[in-house]
């Protein structure tokens, strides 16, 4: 699990540690040039000190400064050493701790030397008239251990710093995050029915695009579930008058004496399953259009609409239904679309004219501008009604009896997902409905 | 018993007719509240069952309406929406009973004879005249404890009278107690009932009064 909180205390840690590692570079290298040239210059002053004291002829003097250079206290003991030496290489005088050993070459001015395993810094004054060599050195050991000192004394309290400094980082980013952990605790404590937006107006503003997409999924979600909880409550009721009607037939069936009663409750019986039979494949097919997202036009294929609608006359064709005509035309139409929405909404169009033809009649399937269309026979649908009847469950004032309710909301939802538009309309030239299926983009 | 049936769905309706049939009950069919408010008009019913739900409008605006006018005719609501809510509503808009779908055959058949006779003012189930009762509820006769075996519609025309004892029943009633508004009624039908009745259960008990129809002679 990766926490905003751990990651943002790492990242300042890690940043101030770096800018402290750089500045801390930064003042080792300073202090050490500086410190370089500090000590150089007072080797070239003691240096000049003893030469001085030898110019006025006192050896014996300069031998004594030249001792006195190092305070016994002093934590950087025998720091300086002096080295006077006659030109015919003689060693003159020295200051204590000074090694027998030259400190330098013959050259005047500075130089770099191992004694004795020691590396060494001198500063050499040449005087051919007093016939002396002054030689002033000091350790490059000492001089390293005192940078390092400085930079250890720099470095100590930061060191002790860093814990503290994490502390407080990771106490101001956790206060920073407070606004975050509200709204965590505000959406962990509900409930699954919660579907109230979260308040993103005492939301901070970096936080409030999130909230605002989780509200638009909030809402989203409740929407399906509505939809779902009405079509559930709808489906119940609708089953619930067929099985009212199938346990009183049956019910006749067991208590009728007479085998023409018995008779004619089995034959109720047998209406009932079918068509509640129907209406179940309505509801499966509803749901089904509902809950899965279309497919891209790309992905699906061409159907050639005449085939599609005779094998759908003959699946649906029943002794003593209406006469149907399939123009032939149609034969050449290929229609695009998701090939079962297509099966459904034609099926679903074809029975409903099917079913408002009871009295005999003819169904006409014809290739329109821009799509096909049918037209029935039967009483139509009162103007007034033709807004509704698209609706789910809506069967109109002189319903049938035998529709489902569902047949023109699938036709209508099938159309949508096959990239059409389903048009219901009176027919003017005589009784009966023009239903047409339109391709805004064309159907072939 | 007439008894008026508003329900839309075919199979449910064919159910209801020959189930209510078969307890002794006449039945006329509405299958919209149009048809319901046409039925109501033309005649009287013992009873209505009364589906919720109809094409051109819902029962219990039906129900509302029938009470507004003074109706009183017992009402049965049967219905898919049985939530106690919804039972709630429809007592308290004027039902006499309710229902939900779907039900027990004869649980209905008992739930509108309780209203009827509620209806006709009795809360005995059986009906008296004499030594002779009738128990609507299993169809059966007897007089002086003997059973006595009547037609279905023999029955139907002496528990017509039976009901109100004392009170003259014409012709006419009579008959719209026997077929449903869209039967042929036979011309001398109900003579002959009565008549047949008459050599049943005895010629002093079914009274003729002349011009205006028949009466029971009350239990006094």
């Amino acid at each position: 699990m990766s926490s905003l909180k751990r990651r943002l205390v790492l990242i300042l840690l890690a940043a101030t540690g770096v800018i402290w590692l750089c500045a801390t570079g930064w003042i080792y290298a300073s202090s050490r040039s500086e410190l370089e040239h500090v000590l150089d210059t007072r080797l070239q002053e003691a240096a000049r000190m003893v030469h001085s004291l030898v110019a006025g002829g006192n050896i014996a003097a300069a031998a004594a400064v030249a001792q006195a250079a190092n305070p016994p206290e002093s934590g950087y003991e025998r720091q300086l050493s002096c080295q006077i030496w006659s030109l015919d290489g003689r060693l003159v005088a020295k200051s204590g701790g000074a090694p027998e050993e030259a400190l330098a070459g013959p050259a005047e001015g500075f130089s770099e030397r191992m004694v004795n395993g020691e590396p060494w810094r001198v500063y050499t004054i040449l005087d051919p008239d007093k016939g002396v060599r002054v030689m002033v050195g000091d350790r490059i050991g000492l001089r390293d251990r005192l940078v390092r000192d400085l930079v250890a004394g720099l470095l100590a309290p930061m060191i002790l710093v860093v814990p503290l400094l994490g502390l407080l980082i990771w106490i101001s980013v956790g206060r920073g995050l407070k606004p975050l952990h509200v709204v965590a605790g505000d959406i962990a404590a509900r409930d699954g029915e919660d579907m109230r937006p979260v308040a993103p107006a005492a939301a901070p503003a970096e936080i409030r695009p999130l909230l605002e997409a989780i509200n638009g999924l909030f809402a989203k979600v409740e929407a399906a579930r509505r939809q779902e909880r009405d079509v559930t409550a709808f489906a119940a009721h609708e089953l619930r008058t067929p099985l009212a009607g199938l346990k009183t037939q049956a019910q006749i069936a067991l208590a009728a004496h007479d085998a023409p009663t018995r008779e004619g409750a089995l034959r109720q019986i047998l209406v009932s399953v079918d068509r509640t039979t129907r209406l179940v494949r309505q509801l499966l097919a509803l749901a089904k259009l509902e809950g899965t997202p279309s497919p891209s036009l790309e992905a699906v294929g061409e159907t050639e609409a005449g085939a599609l609608l005779r094998e759908i006359v003959r699946q649906t064709a029943k002794p003593g239904s209406a006469h149907v005509e399939v123009d032939d035309a149609l034969d050449a139409v290929k229609l695009k679309g998701d090939h079962e929405a297509l099966h459904l909404m034609l099926r679903n169009l074809h029975e409903n004219a099917v079913e408002h033809m009871a009295g005999g009649g003819t169904i006409a399937w014809r290739q329109c501008a821009g799509g096909l269309c049918v037209e029935d026979e039967g009483p139509g649908i009162p103007e007034d009604e033709l807004p509704l009847v698209t609706r789910r469950f809506y069967r109109g004032r002189s319903r049938s009896g035998a529709g489902s309710g569902l047949g023109l909301t699938i036709a209508t939802m099938a159309a949508a997902r096959a990239g059409a538009r389903l048009t219901l309309e009176n027919r003017r030239d005589r009784d009966g409905l023009r239903a047409s299926v339109v391709w805004p983009r064309g159907a072939a | 018993m007439r008894i008026l049936v508003v329900e839309d769905d075919p199979v449910l309706m064919d159910g209801l007719k020959v189930g209510l049939g078969l307890a002794g009950a006449t039945v006329d069919e509405a299958t919209t509240c149009a048809d319901a408010w046409e039925a109501l008009a033309a005649g009287r019913f013992d009873a209505v069952v009364l589906d919720v739900m109809l094409p051109d409008g819902s029962g219990l605006d039906l129900l509302a309406g029938l009470r507004a006018r003074g109706n009183a005719t017992p009402v049965l609501l049967l219905t898919a929406l049985d939530e106690a809510p919804d039972r709630v509503r429809g007592l308290d808009g004027g039902a006499d009973d309710y229902l939900g779908k779907p039900f027990d055959l004869d649980e209905l058949n008992a739930r509108v004879r309780a209203i009827a006779r509620r209806g006709h003012g009795r809360a005995g189930p059986l009906l008296k005249a004499g030594a002779l009762v009738l128990d609507p509820a299993t169809l059966a006769a007897t007089l002086d404890g003997q059973p006595i075996a009547l037609s279905r519609r023999e029955f139907a025309v002496l528990s017509a009278l039976m009901e109100r004892p004392g009170v003259i029943r014409s012709r006419m009633e009579i008959e719209e107690r026997l077929y449903g508004w869209q039967e042929e009624v036979e011309s001398n039908a109900v003579e002959v009932h009565i008549h047949n009745l008459r050599a049943k259960v005895g010629r002093e008990t079914i009274e003729t009064v002349r011009g205006l129809g028949y009466r029971v002679r009350g239990p006094a």
